[in-house]
């Protein structure tokens, strides 16, 4: 019994994947971390994409997945440019510590 | 011989001419020189009356009939309400533009000289071409809400002339009190507007009368109606019980209570009654009303009148009296006689306060006639002419107010026997009783007014405002003595037929509109002639007394009769108003602002309304407090509960047990299972 690799078993990884990435956004208090665990749920959905286009045959996952690179260097350039600029003016990264939208009373 | 259509392009600009005259003085008058200012005031009003005399020549060569109309576009159509903006010259405002404009035109000549001096020359005109515009509307009007926006357009006109001084707090006062007063009044006329709408479903005056004609308006309705405009003709025309404004309306420039107190805005009321006549004729209690009441007013009026010491309270509370006597007119049907007694009554009364304004004038600002005496020799065009106007109001015969009042108490007298007989019935004489003493009352206190001001004695005044009395210049004196004309041969319009007139303003003028007199048919010269004697016979008899008593200094018995108990008293009470002022006061006033002030504003507006508001703000406030509890400002809570959240949408979504009404039967999760 030989072992195939099925598109199962890269849903099955995108969806560890997404489920670190997301456990890790929710939990870590360092920016930069967090900003990583995104990057992780974006690329755990680009692999599903791509996954089910080659089963599906249909390049349209690819184009999708192309497209989530792109953005995902964009959001990067921009979350890193916000994590810079929280960090020159509060002097730390650690969300939790981020709360001036809370009301007080 | 100009086209019906040019005409109507006329008609137009007679009452815009007066307005873009405001609108010229009120936005930049204060910076064009004074001499501009007046051109535009001035020749404003007088191209307004050039045009009015062409229309109505043109009107007066026309079948007995016509009616020129010139619609200028559609105001309000909402339903089946469509009002236009659309005036009408018939044979009615014919008469009421002609006497706007022309002694509009004479008192605006007559501010030249008065106002001279005045820092708000330009605001002055600006007011008074206003108010010929909303006076000019409210007669031209087709319908009653195009003259109840002249109505109202007098009415802030009023306000403004009255407060003109607004500095002193007093006459600012006087000027809110007109207003207040008024709004009373236009009460009425609103409920009486809605109410006619309801009933005929239209407010033009044509079709309010073909209605009324056709018995579409029953005597209940006709008369709730008929009443409510009377309501609004009390207020705007000061009479009983809505005359308190008047008297302190005089705390405005004299020329204005010329204009607007006494020649033209205050018989607007009498002009509302004649305009919708139709209906009056429909409500004999209503007609019984506005008689009463116009005879109550005419003596109560008159009496207040002989007390007073401020030249221009007499003249103000005579107006109040000579409107009562319109209205006499007006409710025993002869709404002729009573637009007669507007027109002549416009005639000497503006000459009589045009003449006061001159006293004033030269007196330096005194207003008591104590400070007076001996003005005839100082002031001869002044004394001349107000000599004439006084016969005029006074009923001296062959003089113009002779002829309008004599008919006015010989259509009260008859009116027991006339066309609507079995309304006055017994009333008749009682009108002409009271008509006939108030106008022995008018004769004593013109005639002391008179001897105060022009004869008993030396002037009473300071030496510095004695030494600077003088004659007024000739922009004041040329409108009094074309007034003092008029006066005299105004009478000459209607005159009465028992003298040997034809009462050509009653019989063929107004004919059209105003239908025949209510006098009943057949001869009653003789007994006529005996009315006539005695209203005369009364006024004379107020005038001897006038002339006993103050004729060549205040006569020393007056003095006794004055410090003596009974007499004494009544005089107080009289010079103090029979203290009407403050029984309303007592009555109205106050009640009314501990009403507002307790129930309105502590309880209505403070508990509920604020009350209501506040709830409002609690209820929000408090889906906040529950909100609040999720909003930490914490990110990653916020995404904590984002992906619980989805997590839970996607089991409901995903798991078989879930409900899914909106897919078919055979779509059901088990089914995509087994496929």
């Amino acid at each position: 019994m030989s072992f195939q690799l099925l598109p199962a078993h890269f849903v099955m990884l995108g969806a560890l994947l997404f489920g670190i990435g997301t456990a890790g956004a929710i939990i870590r208090r360092n920016a930069l971390t967090l900003l990583m665990s995104i990057e992780l749920m974006l690329n755990a959905a680009n692999l599903v994409f791509i996954a089910y286009a080659k089963q599906y045959g249909d390049p349209a996952g690819h184009v999708i997945a192309f497209f989530v690179m792109a953005i995902a260097a964009a959001e990067a350039a921009v979350g890193l440019a916000i994590i810079i600029g929280v960090f020159r003016t509060r002097q730390t990264i650690e969300v939790d510590e981020l709360d001036a939208l809370r009301d007080e009373t | 011989m100009l086209t019906p259509k040019d005409l109507e392009s006329l008609i137009a600009l007679i009452p815009i001419l007066p307005l873009v005259g405001a609108i010229i003085n009120g936005m930049w008058g204060h910076r064009l020189p004074q001499r501009l200012v007046t051109i535009v005031a001035c020749g404003s009003v007088l191209a307004s009356f050039v045009l009015s005399a062409i229309v109505v020549g043109h009107l007066a060569q026309s079948a007995e009939g016509t009616r020129y109309v010139s619609t200028l576009y559609t105001w309000m159509a909402s339903g089946n309400l469509n009002v236009d903006i659309s005036f009408v010259v018939d044979r009615l405002s014919a008469v009421m533009i002609l006497v706007i404009t022309g002694i509009g035109f004479l008192i605006h000549v007559y501010s030249t000289g008065y106002m001279s001096h005045e820092p708000a020359y330009a605001r002055y005109f600006a007011y008074l071409n206003l108010f010929c515009f909303a006076m000019l509307c409210l007669v031209l009007g087709s319908s009653l809400p195009l003259l109840f926006l002249g109505w109202e357009g007098v009415g802030l006109c009023s306000y403004l002339l009255i407060g003109f001084w607004y500095t002193d707090i007093e006459k600012a006062q006087a000027g809110k009190k007109a207003f207040v007063v008024n709004r009373i009044g236009d009460f009425g006329v609103l409920i009486a507007m809605a109410l006619l709408l309801r009933t005929t479903g239209s407010l033009d005056f044509e079709t309010l009368r073909t209605a009324a004609a056709g018995g579409l308006i029953t005597t209940t309705v006709a008369t709730a109606a008929a009443l409510l405009l009377f309501l609004g003709a009390t207020g705007k025309s000061a009479q009983l019980p809505l005359y308190v404004w008047l008297p302190d309306a005089m705390a405005g420039p004299t020329p204005v209570s010329a204009l607007i107190h006494a020649a033209t805005m205050v018989t607007a009321g009498v002009y509302l009654v004649a305009r919708t006549g139709f209906i009056y004729s429909l409500a004999p209690i209503a007609m019984l009303t506005v008689a009463v009441v116009g005879a109550a007013t005419a003596l109560f009026a008159a009496t207040i009148g002989t007390a007073q010491y401020d030249i221009k309270k007499v003249l103000a509370y005579s107006t109040v009296s000579q409107l009562g006597f319109m209205f006499i007119a007006a409710g025993v049907g002869a709404y002729a006689i009573a637009l007669f007694h507007v027109i002549t009554h416009a005639f000497f009364k503006a000459c009589l306060f045009l003449g006061s304004g001159s006293v004033i004038h030269g007196m330096s600002g005194e207003q008591d006639m104590r400070q007076m005496g001996g003005l005839a020799r100082k002031m001869p065009i002044t004394f001349a002419t107000f000599f004439i106007a006084t016969l005029a109001i006074t009923g001296f015969p062959l003089l113009s107010g002779f002829a309008s009042k004599d008919l006015i108490l010989w259509n009260a007298f008859i009116s027991s026997e006339g066309h609507y007989a079995s309304t006055f019935h017994g009333v008749g004489f009682w009108l002409w009783l009271m008509g006939a003493i108030a106008a022995g009352f008018t004769a004593f206190y013109m005639w002391r007014l008179v001897f105060m001001t022009f004869f008993s004695g030396p002037i009473r005044a300071s030496h510095e405002v004695a030494h600077h009395v003088h004659e007024s210049p000739k922009s004041m004196t040329f409108p009094l003595i074309v007034l003092a004309t008029l006066s005299v041969i105004g009478g000459a319009l209607c005159w009465p037929a028992v003298l040997g007139g034809h009462e050509w303003l009653a019989e063929s003028w107004l004919l059209p509109i105003t239908g025949h007199l209510p006098t009943p048919e057949g001869h009653h010269e003789k007994l006529e002639w005996t009315l006539m004697a005695c209203s005369t016979g009364i006024a004379f008899l107020g005038f001897a007394i006038a002339f006993a008593l103050y004729a060549r200094r205040i006569h020393p018995m007056l003095n006794r009769l004055v410090s003596e108990a009974p007499f004494r008293d009544l005089f107080v009470l009289v010079n103090n108003k029979w203290h009407i002022d403050e029984l309303y006061d007592t009555l109205v006033v106050k009640p009314l602002g501990w009403v507002s002030r307790i129930v309105f504003y502590e309880g209505m507006d403070r508990r509920v309304i604020d009350g209501l508001v506040n709830l409002v703000g609690w209820f929000g406030r408090s889906i906040g407090f529950v909100g609040q509890l999720f909003q930490s400002g914490n990110v990653q809570r916020y995404l904590a509960i984002f992906a619980l959240a989805l997590a839970l949408l996607l089991y409901g979504w995903l798991s078989p047990s879930a409900p899914q009404a909106e897919q078919p039967a055979a779509e059901t999760p088990t089914s995509i299972q087994a496929r």
